[in-house]
């Protein structure tokens, strides 16, 4: 029984291979998930968009990249487990090739003083980059005043009390999925002020 | 060579704790490759993931880079496979079974504990990555120009990382 066997079709290993090495080689400036709509929803239609989103909602919850982890759930879907394979290893070989090559002009000592400089400007430019990508992801997908609670712990955990990750991630982990855990009688809160205001 | 199994023990940690992306690492990152085993300085390890961000594909393959830097080209290789191949596997297996998963109550209750939670840990991550990599007005203005651009405009962020760089370049020997 696989559940790469069902509605969607299966694909070949090495034409799936072959889009990802693709979006792997082309997706520069992060944000590689709408690179992969493109692909497989619009241009190939190997996925619709109601599969592409639950793709999306597994990978958000599990550790591993939004990439790479779209890259193995949609290979599986594809193609099985070779097709998961084959997808990742499409995905990452252009940029492992990329790093490793920069790893090593990093090391050499030629320009050291001109790279340090232009490294300078790049930190400080992909931290501009990184805090547009979590405000936008902020933007659309805190709602109330829990999730504000949840975000605030995190961030004083790690910054202000000094914890180390794993134990902030698994603390107020833990808090917000009791939070939001599955209730019998009342209806899963969709406004938490409201809810909070209700229980007055 | 004899630093590999520390950095595959170190990058297979680090990748379980990268929900929601790899910025929710970055401090036991730093605390890891800086602190414990000085393998980059903090102003390297902010570079390296710097560079990072122009590649295409996964940004953090730039462990890869961590790998090659201390242990060269066979250092690059374990550090890739240590930091994707654990999570790959969970993402495998958990995928297989989602479906079946479909009416257990507590899986709606991780997707939206878990929501907020990695925006927390990726603030976190970048507040700890930005005070090393923002250090001066000039350094500032990269950042909030860089930011405004990619929220207002579509322009493609490598492009603005190769802006940073020449800024860089110019006004920040």
């Amino acid at each position: 029984m696989n559940s790469a066997a069902r509605a969607a079709p299966r694909v070949g290993v090495h034409e799936i291979f072959l889009v990802f090495l693709e979006i792997g080689a082309t997706s520069f400036g992060g944000g590689v998930v709408a690179y992969l709509r493109d692909a497989l929803v619009r241009r190939k239609q190997w996925l619709d968009d109601a599969e592409f989103l639950e793709l999306t909602s597994i990978s958000n919850a599990l550790p591993g990249l939004n990439s790479t982890n779209m890259a193995i759930l949609s290979g599986d879907r594809l193609g099985g487990t070779a097709g998961a394979v084959g997808a990742m290893l499409g995905m990452c070989l252009p940029a492992f090739v990329l790093m490793t090559a920069a790893g090593i002009a990093y090391s050499s000592h030629a320009e050291r003083h001109n790279v340090d400089a232009a490294l300078r400007g790049v930190a400080a430019a992909a931290t501009g980059l990184l805090a547009a990508t979590w405000y936008q992801i902020g933007k659309k997908s805190m709602k109330g005043f829990y999730d504000a609670l949840f975000v605030i712990a995190a961030i004083l955990g790690v910054n202000y009390f000094k914890l180390s990750v794993p134990v902030v991630l698994i603390a107020v982990g833990a808090l917000a999925i009791f939070t939001y855990r599955p209730r019998k009688t009342v209806e899963q809160p969709e406004d938490s002020e409201a809810w909070i205001k209700s229980l007055h | 060579m004899d630093q590999i199994p520390a950095l595959t023990r170190v990058f297979a940690y680090l990748s379980l704790l990268t929900i929601g992306g790899g910025m929710a690492a970055y401090p036991e990152m730093r605390t890891l490759v800086v602190d414990v085993h000085h393998w980059l300085t903090e102003e390297q390890l902010v570079h390296v993931y710097g560079v990072g961000q122009m590649s295409p594909g996964p940004n953090m393959m730039m462990v890869a880079q961590i790998g090659e830097l201390v242990a060269g080209i066979a250092g690059a290789v374990v550090v890739a496979l240590a930091f994707f191949l654990p999570t790959g596997v969970l993402t495998f297996a958990v995928g297989r079974i989602w479906r079946r998963l479909a009416h257990w109550p507590w899986r709606d209750a991780i997707q939206k504990g878990l929501a907020p939670v990695a925006i927390g840990m990726a603030v976190a991550g970048l507040i700890a990555f930005g005070k090393t990599a923002v250090v001066n007005w000039i350094t500032f203005g990269v950042a909030l120009a860089t930011f405004y651009a990619v929220v207002r405009t579509k322009v493609n962020p490598a492009l603005l990382m190769l802006g940073g760089a020449v800024v860089g370049l110019i006004a920040l020997r």
